[in-house]
């Protein structure tokens, strides 16, 4: 059978390994990372709109189409808190702000949410990163936190 | 060992065939980090779209060199091992298949009319005879496993008390995840996309192909690793000078494979709506169980290799790294094998970020991941397909290679390239650098308002790495076909360098049957992947129709138009 060395060796993988797994807990936990939440759909998602909760919370619908972003362009004041919601037109979509860790996939008939808190003014590109078709290299938004309001 | 001609020419067009189309998929390679790096401006470059030529640079580099090796591996390592030829007409049927569906596949994305890259995602179109094409080479590597099959239970019934070859237990542990996996994706294709692309059924749910997909996309990564795993357990140690540290832990870590590879490809759908929190969860934690089988390899390949060191007179603690055949033309394979190994160490490290749940939202579909997957799928991967290419058809020849000292370096050349191409990815993408995006256009143009700096120094190290690459990958191309093209000089055979075991080991029958392995994949498979397409099933609200890649309308299929 596998003598001491390889016995050692599986124990430290695996104990390796749970480390790992701690520490995505832990990111989970401590960090609030976590990944899209899963929501049943409905048609009202493919209404791009931002809507404002109440005084720190907003929520921004986003549709995504060949090849845009709408709302295109979103005005947001330093220190909210803001749901995306995300869904796609047509084929599939992707919807990064990199400087957030947002990362979701814009699918038909289906809608990705994730929430993030906005400390710092500036503004956040939103990129689409799967490929949508020819003119996908110019998909684009972004979301201006702390502008004065249009 | 003797093979007779018409396998022997069998196995040489499934190493020839995908070789040469390589060589479109390596010059894509470079024209990729020449438009990312804003070099050029362009839409396409010599007729060649960007997003076509990242198409077939995807799908002959990652589908049709793999599999056709695959085989064309397995031929050779089952022939060898259990001294029993591959049945001709299993193996002619097979090839043509292979080649034919190769062909088809090819036609479609030559022509600008598959452009959808290597993963299809609907509800993007491609032509039929794309899809066709596809499920026909897969439909060929079946054909050449079920051969197999047969060869090999024969074999065991005069054979039972006999530990199976090492090698030729990995060819069927890979080939079982293999078979498996396409399921899935044989179903997405056949019973969804060809007649929702050919017009016949108006939409399909995207949620449920893509994870049909992905059920199929992880394991493709292990089909891909697998043969040059056979190559580290069985050949590597010999060719050191050494001996194989434990054999036993590769029939261990080949079964864990079996069970893991499968039930966790919804880790590449961290992202995706309409599949819950739960499953992401718990297939990013068996992610983790799948790299313990890489963890017990990379100590026994080690272990294996110090020992050849210091067979060879290595004294103190690291002296033995020194003494390893490195630029020895003679065992150019080392040379191979050791730089997809080096690699494969910061491609397994990058990978567990990938596969760390939320952690995943920091990399997933930026750059970060062509950096990563270059370390391993044109890392170990593609360093062992190529040197076990070259190997091969010069044995199978009977001609020596073409270039010798040429052939030695390829690998170093190759691997300092992929480390500074894949550093400039990474780095990209951890500021946000999309993958997959004709990054010259704007992003990386001046006179572009999306024009981003940052990433200006992540994409010039992409192109200074992608450069090297294509460098190696000439030479590989003149050593391989030289080879080819040169006279003949000896008998044809095929014999490749077979590892002794340093410990003697007692066979352990759990460790050389199938039988509970695959029940046991079976049970964890529909455990994890039930949820996953009952929640695809259940939360995609809207199927989609067809839509061309360049243009925002759908398809009108011809059921609507009557
Ligand atoms: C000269 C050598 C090579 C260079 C310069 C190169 C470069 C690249 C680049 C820059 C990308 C990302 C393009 C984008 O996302 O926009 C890419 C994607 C890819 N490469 Fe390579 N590559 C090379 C060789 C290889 C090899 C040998 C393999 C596999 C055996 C490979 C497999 C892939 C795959 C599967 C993709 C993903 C395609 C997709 O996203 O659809 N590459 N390559
Ligand atoms: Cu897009
Ligand atoms: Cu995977």
């Amino acid at each position: 059978m596998l003598d001491k060395f390889e016995r050692t060796v599986i124990g430290v993988a695996l104990l390796v390994s749970a480390l790992f797994i701690f520490c995505l807990f832990y990111a989970m936990g401590a960090k609030k990372g976590n990944v899209t939440e899963c929501l049943p759909y409905d048609k009202s998602y493919e209404d791009a709109r931002v809507s404002q909760v109440d005084k720190n919370t907003y929520q921004v619908f986003y549709v995504a189409r060949m090849w845009n972003f709408e709302p295109s362009v979103v005005y947001i004041p330093v220190g909210s808190e803001v749901d995306f919601f995300v869904t796609s037109k047509d084929v599939v979509h992707g919807f990064d702000i990199s400087e957030k860790n947002v990362n979701l996939m814009g699918v038909q008939g289906a809608v990705a949410k994730t929430t993030v808190k906005f400390d710092k003014p500036g503004v956040y590109k939103v990129t689409c990163h799967e490929f949508c078709g020819t003119g996908h290299q110019n998909m684009q938004a972004e979301v201006i936190v702390n502008y004065p309001s249009k | 060992m003797h093979l007779s001609k018409p396998i022997r020419n069998i196995i040489l067009i499934e190493l020839f065939v995908p070789v040469l189309l390589l060589t479109i998929g390596i010059y894509h390679g470079l024209m990729q980090v020449i438009y990312r790096a804003g070099v050029i401006h362009q839409s396409s470059f010599a007729k060649l779209d960007y997003y076509q030529g990242l198409t077939l640079h995807g799908v002959i580099n990652a589908i049709v060199l793999t599999t056709f090796f695959a085989v064309a591996f397995g031929h050779a390592t089952i022939a060898f091992h259990l001294k029993k030829e591959p049945n001709y007409r299993a193996s002619m049927l097979s090839v043509c298949l292979m080649v034919g569906g190769t062909l088809m596949a090819a036609w479609a994305m030559l022509m600008g009319k598959a452009s959808v890259l290597y993963t299809f995602y609907a509800p993007l179109k491609a032509h039929p005879l794309f899809y066709l094409g596809t499920a026909l080479l897969i439909v060929g590597s079946w054909v050449a496993f079920f051969d197999w099959v047969t060869i090999y239970s024969k074999w065991k019934k005069d054979n039972s008390e006999v530990n199976t070859p090492l090698a030729v237990l990995g060819t069927l542990v890979n080939f079982t995840i293999w078979f498996v996996c396409t399921l899935a994706v044989a179903y997405e294709v056949l019973v969804l996309l060809i007649p929702w692309s050919m017009g016949w059924t108006p939409t399909v749910n995207v949620s449920l192909t893509r994870t049909l997909f992905w059920f199929f996309g992880h394991a493709l990564v292990y089909f891909w690793l697998l043969p040059a795993y056979i190559m580290f357990y069985t050949i590597l140690p010999k060719l050191a000078g050494g001996k194989l540290y434990s054999e036993l832990a590769g029939r261990i870590a080949f079964f864990l494979f079996l069970l893991l590879s499968i039930p966790i490809g919804v880790h590449h759908q961290f992202g995706d709506p309409a599949i819950g929190r739960g499953i992401k969860l718990t297939q990013s934690i068996l992610t983790f169980g799948v790299a313990v089988p890489s963890f017990i390899t990379a100590f026994t390949i080690a272990a294996s290799l110090e020992y050849a060191g210091r067979k060879r007179g290595a004294k103190g603690l690291w002296n033995w790294v020194w003494k390893l055949p490195f630029f020895d033309k003679n065992v150019y394979l080392f040379g191979y094998l050791i730089n997809g190994l080096i690699l494969f160490i910061f491609g397994g490290l990058t990978g567990l970020v990938n596969a760390s749940y939320s952690l995943n939202n920091v990399i997933h579909n930026t750059a970060w991941v062509p950096g990563h997957f270059h370390l391993t799928v044109a890392g170990p991967v593609f360093l062992a397909i190529l040197g076990m290419s070259i190997f091969m058809t010069s044995q199978l020849t009977g001609k020596k290679i073409f270039l010798p000292k040429i052939n030695t370096i390829v690998p170093y050349l190759w691997t300092v390239g992929v480390l500074i191409f894949s550093t400039g990815l990474m780095w990209g993408g951890l500021l946000g650098e999309p993958r997959r995006t004709n990054l010259g256009l704007t992003y990386l143009n001046p006179e572009s308002e999306l024009y981003n700096p940052y990433w200006v120094i992540t994409t010039m190290l992409g192109l200074a790495g992608g450069g090297i690459m294509f460098a190696a990958g000439l030479l590989y191309f003149i050593v391989f076909f030289g080879t080819f093209l040169s006279k003949r000089t000896a008998e044809p055979v095929i014999d490749f360098p077979i590892s002794e075991v340093y410990h003697t080991e007692k066979r352990v029958p759990i460790f050389d049957t199938f039988r509970p392995w695959l029940v046991a994949m079976g049970v964890i498979l529909f455990m994890a992947y039930v949820p996953a397409i009952m929640d695809t099933l259940n939360n995609n609200g809207k199927k989609a129709p067809p839509y061309l890649p360049t243009d925002p309308a759908p398809v009108i299929s011809t059921i609507e138009k009557k």
